[in-house]
């Protein structure tokens, strides 16, 4: 049984604001039958532009009825641009939490009432919103871009927590891992950016370290997706020694692998003079 | 608390706790011991071996002792292909249980043919298909005898009888049946069948496999002597002892818990139907086991009714996308093309003979207001009830 904190249960057990608003404002739709969890919500503002009603009707699990439930407590009385503002984790928050497979549930949430707040102000097709990645669950590589900024995702698992993508028949893992790479670099470079600005050349220990976390992320999980793996031996001035593993050790493309993908990737991310070099055991 | 879930496992029969406390306290020996306190505890499991057997309509020489229902489906599987390297090929259905499916899914990748046999609406295999799959290429067929999520039987014996035409060892997993509907292995054309113990009130970590004389067999676990040389490792006696006792009682009162279980079942479906407006039973109700019912809700999520019951201290289960931890419906209603509207709230009640009808009456009490009150909250309903002529 899912571990759902006591908040979640009572907005569950005893949803507040359920049904729907007559002469909304706002009306914001997600999901569909098909998805397993559909979301119709639907406000009225008052004369200053606050959010004086707020009805939700849910069809989904536990976690879905009462993330939304949530939600319309948390936006009512709030300006439009306040309640734009509010990410899904504030909804998980409020509930004292989400287990991480439910977490899509709040991503519903924010999502309805981003497309209610975008009604209102006219934008009947709010943001084209990208290029459809899964196919399944209809999710597209902003939704999944957003999410992946928002709560920091590393893995691929955790985008499907966060968004469905990639839980249905699967095939779009490679381009969910893609958007994954895409995002990871742009946030370490702009993170790298200023420090490097600053401090032109890295000490052999920072050197180490970054050289360590990039393997770490970036490169092992995609050499262990196709069953290799690789590890770091030393690192000796601008020299990467690595160790092959795995698949990779045998395989007649390690070569390159390890120049054209590993000591491309460090480059671009650590420094540009790095040389990458296997040592064999 | 109403336990309606014994799919998924069963309470522990007292009688059955009762006798294998003996063997975790005193009579601890193991059973390989050159001791008269060993060979007490070795004529015990000697015993519960004649009491499995009897139940099946084997010999005791036919059972082996295993952890449990999906240790005896890989022992079976690996052993039919092992020991038939000249056939590569596999057989199974679409509706497996993962024990099985996702074996079978494994055996695909390093390099067997498997063919999942789909289903039609109500979940029933096409004999025409079995016929058509089984080849002299292919080594062993693993066909469900009843599936746990719907309940429905399949015919074994014609199956059992298509593969041998074909020469193709066949398996049957029968968890959901050994102490539901009576067997009698003699007179079937069944060369391997799984059963797990907690589903006939016998405690957790207990399975056994049935092994026709004369089956060619290989070892999954390889190691000591016990039984026979075909699974190694020291007996798990009180869980042995405590099996032979839940075949036991099962063989006695199958007959007529089989009736009474059914009865309480029926009154239960046939009550639910009439109360709820668009829900349907899932599963070929034909061909069903006697304790299983599962009915889809349509326009409601299956999580949700379920914390809801539990609300009313009321335990069933569900084949909806979110209790799962996946994200999509049981693999099981997907292959029987159950539309999505009436997947998602499908429900899942297994009776015991411990239920009675007082829980039957609770369920009918509380379930057409809970489903009631989901709907409300659903923004299908409201659309679908719009459609409804007037």
């Amino acid at each position: 049984m899912w571990d759902y904190t006591d908040k979640v249960k009572d907005h569950f057990l005893n949803p507040r604001n359920v049904g729907e608003v007559e002469n909304a404002d706002g009306v914001g739709e997600v999901g569909s039958l098909a998805c397993g969890d559909a979301l119709r919500l639907t406000f009225k503002l008052d004369d200053v532009g606050r959010i004086a009603d707020i009805k939700f009707k849910t069809f989904g699990c536990g976690s879905a009825i009462a993330s939304s439930s949530a939600l319309t407590e948390m936006v009512k009385g709030k300006t439009l641009a306040e309640a734009a503002k509010i990410t899904n984790q504030d909804i998980a928050d409020y509930l004292g939490g989400l287990p991480k497979e439910k977490m899509h549930c709040s991503v519903m949430g924010r999502e309805a009432l981003g497309k209610a707040i975008a009604y209102y102000r006219g934008d009947l097709e709010p943001e084209p919103e990208g290029t459809l990645v899964c196919d399944c669950f209809g999710v597209t590589d902003k939704e999944i871009e957003r999410a992946v900024l928002e709560n920091n995702l590393k893995t691929v698992e955790e985008v499907t927590d966060y968004t469905k993508a990639g839980g249905g028949c699967g095939r779009c893992h490679e381009q969910i891992q893609a958007i994954l790479d895409k995002v990871g670099t742009e946030c370490m470079v702009e993170a790298l950016a200023p420090e490097t600005a600053a401090q032109p050349k890295l000490t052999t220990l920072q050197k180490i370290h970054l050289i360590e976390d990039t393997l770490e992320r970036e490169i092992r999980p995609s050499l262990q997706k196709d069953g290799g793996d690789i590890e770091l031996i030393d690192v000796d001035g601008d020299l990467v020694l690595v160790e092959l593993r795995g698949v990779c050790s045998t395989c007649a493309a390690a070569q390159v692998t390890l120049k054209g993908y590993v000591e491309t990737k460090l480059r671009e991310l650590i420094a540009p003079e790095l040389v990458v070099e296997e040592v064999t055991a | 608390m109403i336990y309606l879930d014994n799919n998924a496992t069963t309470a522990v029969a007292p009688e059955v706790l009762e006798e294998m406390l003996p063997f975790l306290k005193e009579q601890y020996a193991n059973p390989s011991g050159m001791y008269t306190f060993a060979a007490e505890v070795g004529r015990k499991v000697g015993e519960a071996r004649e009491r499995v057997a009897a139940l099946l309509g084997a010999h005791p020489d036919e059972i082996v002792f295993t952890s449990c229902g999906t240790e005896s489906d890989n022992t079976a599987l690996r052993a039919a292909v092992w020991s038939n390297p000249d056939r590569l090929g596999v057989v199974t259905t679409r509706v497996e249980h993962p024990a099985v499916k996702n074996l079978c899914e494994h055996l695909e990748h390093v390099g067997h043919p498997v063919s999942f046999l789909p289903v039609d609406g109500a979940g029933r295999l096409d004999l025409v298909q079995v016929r058509a799959a089984m080849t002299r290429s292919v080594a062993v067929s693993s066909v469900m005898w009843a599936n746990n999520e719907t309940g429905t039987v399949f015919p074994v014996a014609e199956i059992g009888a298509l593969a041998h035409e074909a020469g193709v060892v066949f398996h049957t997993d029968a968890v959901q049946v050994v102490g539901k509907i009576p067997i009698d292995l003699a007179g079937l054309p069944i060369d391997m069948l799984s059963l797990s113990g907690h589903k006939l009130h016998a405690p957790k970590g207990i399975g056994a496999l049935y092994v026709r004389k004369g089956s060619k067999f290989s070892s999954f676990l390889i190691g000591g002597h016990q039984e026979r040389g075909r699974r190694g490792g020291t007996e798990n006696v009180p869980a042995i002892v405590a099996l032979g006792k839940a075949c036991e009682i099962a063989a006695d009162s199958i007959e007529r818990e089989r009736s009474r279980v059914r009865r309480l079942r029926d009154r239960l479906e046939s009550a639910l139907l009439e109360r709820i407006p668009n829900a349907r039973v899932n599963g070929d109700v034909e061909n069903r086991l006697p304790n299983t019912t599962n009915i889809a809700f349509e326009f409601v999520e299956g999580e949700a009714i379920l914390l809801m019951l539990n609300e009313e201290g009321i335990c069933a289960s569900s084949g909806s996308a979110c209790t799962s931890g996946s994200l999509e419906p049981s693999h099981v209603l997907r292959a029987m093309g159950v539309p999505f509207t009436a997947a998602h709230g499908s429900v899942r009640f297994s009776f015991s003979a411990y239920n009675t009808d007082a829980d039957v009456d609770r369920v009918i009490a509380v379930l057409p207001g809970i489903i009631a009150r989901l709907r409300e909250m659903s923004p299908f309903w409201a659309e679908q009830t719009c459609k409804m002529p007037a």
